[in-house]
C-alpha cells in the first residue's frame, strides 16, 4: 500500500499567501516519459523543505517548473504569482535556482560577471549591481574573489559562487539541486553552515539524508513523479519502511541516536 | 583536474600590464594590419617591427625566448604560403626535377615567401605579446568598448570560458579508455586499427553530445536569472592620460614605419 499523508501534513501559512504553490502538476518529455504525474506542494514564507527522491522521481523536472524553464499541466504560483509566459521576468527574479553542476551555472569568464548576470538582466543601475554582487560574495564567503576566472575556483568555491550567482537577485525563494554533490566534508560543512544561515525560504534536493536531517525541518519525498510523503523530517526519517519503499535510507547516526 | 594550456596570461604589474585593453588591443590591430601592407623585401622595416615587439616586450618584463616558443605552434600554417616561390614569375634560381616534371624556384617569388613568413611570425608575436599582458576578460571588455559586435563576443566569451570544461570532459573520456585498455597475457592487445579508429569515433561523438547537452543546460541556467535574448554585461575601464600617449606614440611609430616601408627602403 502506497503510504500517502499529504493533505493534514501540509503546515498551515497562517492565512499568508505560501512562497510555493504547485497544484497537480503534470508533464511529460517530448519522447512521452512522463516525469510528473500531479505533483502538489506548498511551501511556506522562511520555511525550508527538503525533496528527496530516487533519480528519476522527478525532482529536478520539478525544479524547472518553478520558474518557468519548463510548463506543464497544473498550477505553479509564486508568491501568488502564477508562473506563466507573461510573468516570467518577475517570475525568475523571485526564484533563484542553483543547478546542480556549477560549470552549468558559472558561464562568465570572472566571478564578477557571473554574480553581476542576474542583477543586470532586471534591469538594475550599475552602482546598484555593485552592491548586490559585494554582498552575495560575502555571504556565502566569496568576498575579494570578484576577478577570480571560474575555471580556477575548486568545486566548493564553485558551489558558493554559483549560490552567490542567484542571492545577487534577492530570490524569495532558494531551489537548490543537491548542493552538496561531490563536495569534500570540510566544503560540505561550509555549504550547510551557509545554508542555514541563508534566510530564504528553500527547497532543496537532495540525496544527502544527514543534510536533510541538520538542516531541514519539513521533508517532501517523490517517486515515480509524485509527491509520496510529506511530513516532518524527524518523522519521515525514523518510518524504516516508507524510507525503503522508496530507495532511501536512514542515516546510520540517526538510527543510533534514537536507539541510544 | 584543471587544463591550463589554453591561459596566456602572465600575472605581472609592468606598464605594459596596467595598460587599458583597449589601448593594446587597437595597438596591436594595427601593428598585424600595417605589417600585411608592408610591401616585400623591405628588411628594414621587418626589423623596426621586430624592435617595437622586442621593446614592448622588454617593458612588460616577458623574455623573448617565451615569445618565440609561443609562436612556433602557428609555423605549420604558414607552410600553406609554399607554393609561392614556385608559381610567382621572375628569374629562376633553382630548379626541382620530380620525374619529368621540373619545378622551378623564381627569385621573386622567394623574396615575397620569406616576407610573408617574416610578417606573419611578427604578428604572430604581437598577438601572443597582447594575450600575455592581458587578463581574457579584459581583452573581451576591450572588444565590447570598441563596439564589436556583441554576439561574436559573447561566442568567444563561451568559447574561452567553455574551452577548460571540454577540455577536462575530453581528458576524462581518454583516462576511461586508458585504465580500460588493458592486455591480458594470453591475447594481443590493442585491437585492429579499424577497432581502434571506431573507439575515438564514438569517442569524439561523445563529447559533441556531451557538450550538446551542456549547451541546454547553460542555456537553462541563463533563463533561469533572467536572460532575455541579450547579453549585457559591465565594462569597468577609463582611459587615463598615459593610456591616449602611448596610443598615440605606437600608432604613430607604426605610421612611420608604414610610410617609410612604401617610401624609402
Amino acid at each position: 500500500m502506497p503510504i500517502q499523508h499529504l493533505t493534514d501534513s501540509i503546515p498551515a501559512t497562517n492565512g499568508r499567501q505560501p512562497t510555493l504553490l504547485v497544484q497537480d502538476l503534470a508533464f511529460h518529455y517530448p519522447d512521452g516519459h512522463e516525469a510528473l504525474k500531479g505533483v502538489s506542494l506548498q511551501v511556506a514564507p522562511g520555511e525550508k523543505v527538503a525533496l528527496v527522491g530516487p533519480n528519476g522521481a522527478g525532482k529536478s523536472t520539478l525544479m524547472l517548473h518553478l520558474n518557468g524553464l519548463l510548463q506543464g499541466k497544473g498550477v505553479v504560483a509564486v508568491s501568488g504569482l502564477p508562473v506563466e509566459k507573461q510573468n516570467l521576468p518577475l517570475i525568475r527574479s523571485k526564484v533563484g535556482i542553483v543547478f546542480q553542476n556549477p560549470d552549468d551555472q558559472l558561464f562568465s569568464p570572472t566571478v564578477f560577471e557571473d554574480v553581476a548576470f542576474g542583477p543586470l538582466h532586471m534591469g538594475l543601475p550599475e552602482a546598484d549591481v555593485r552592491a548586490r554582487v559585494a554582498r552575495a560574495l560575502a555571504q556565502v564567503g566569496m568576498a575579494g574573489f570578484e576577478q577570480r576566472l571560474s575555471h580556477h575556483l575548486s568545486l566548493g568555491q564553485k558551489k558558493r559562487v554559483a549560490i552567490a550567482t542567484v542571492l545577487s537577485m534577492d530570490p524569495e525563494i532558494l531551489v537548490l539541486d543537491e548542493p552538496s554533490a561531490g563536495l569534500d566534508p570540510r566544503s560540505r560543512r561550509a555549504l550547510i553552515n551557509l545554508l542555514r544561515d541563508l534566510p530564504q525560504t528553500m527547497l532543496v534536493s537532495t540525496h544527502d539524508m544527514m543534510l536533510v536531517y541538520e538542516l531541514f525541518p519539513r521533508t517532501v519525498i517523490m517517486d515515480e513523479g509524485v509527491v509520496v510523503a510529506d511530513g516532518a523530517t524527524q518523522e519521515l526519517l525514523h518510518d524504516a519502511a516508507l524510507l525503503e519503499a522508496h530507495g532511501l535510507e536512514r542515516p546510520y547516526l540517526v538510527t543510533v541516536t534514537t536507539a541510544g | 583536474m584543471h587544463i591550463n594550456v589554453f591561459d596566456h596570461y602572465h600575472e605581472q604589474t609592468t606598464a605594459v600590464h596596467r595598460l587599458d585593453p583597449r589601448v593594446k588591443v587597437v595597438v596591436v590591430v594595427l601593428f598585424i594590419l600595417s605589417n600585411a601592407l608592408l610591401p616585400d623585401g623591405v628588411w628594414l622595416a621587418y626589423a623596426l617591427m621586430g624592435l617595437l615587439i622586442w621593446l614592448a616586450a622588454r617593458a612588460a618584463n616577458l623574455s623573448m625566448g617565451f615569445l618565440v616558443k609561443r609562436s612556433l605552434i602557428v609555423l605549420p600554417f604558414l607552410l600553406a604560403a609554399i607554393t609561392i616561390p614556385f608559381t610567382l614569375p621572375g628569374t629562376t634560381i633553382l630548379t626541382f626535377h620530380v620525374g619529368q616534371h621540373a619545378l622551378s624556384m623564381s627569385d621573386a617569388g622567394l623574396i615575397r615567401f620569406i616576407s610573408i613568413m617574416v610578417r606573419s611570425w611578427l604578428s604572430v608575436l604581437a598577438a601572443i605579446g597582447l594575450t600575455a599582458t592581458t587578463p581574457f576578460p579584459d581583452l573581451l571588455h576591450a572588444l565590447r568598448h570598441l563596439h564589436v559586435p556583441r554576439v561574436l563576443i559573447a561566442i568567444i566569451s563561451f568559447m574561452y570560458r567553455y574551452l577548460f570544461v571540454l577540455a577536462d570532459e575530453a581528458l576524462r573520456l581518454l583516462r576511461a579508455r586508458e585504465s580500460r585498455s588493458a592486455r591480458s597475457l594470453a591475447g594481443k592487445g590493442g585491437g585492429s586499427i579499424w577497432w581502434r579508429a571506431q573507439v575515438a569515433g564514438s569517442m569524439i561523438g561523445q563529447l559533441l553530445l556531451r557538450s550538446l547537452e551542456r549547451s541546454d543546460r547553460v542555456y537553462n541556467a541563463m533563463l533561469a536569472r533572467g536572460y532575455r535574448g541579450e547579453l549585457l554585461t559591465m565594462t569597468t575601464h577609463e582611459m587615463t592620460s598615459r593610456d591616449w600617449w602611448v596610443g598615440a606614440t605606437a600608432v604613430t611609430l607604426l605610421l612611420l614605419i608604414q610610410v617609410g616601408g612604401h617610401t624609402f627602403l
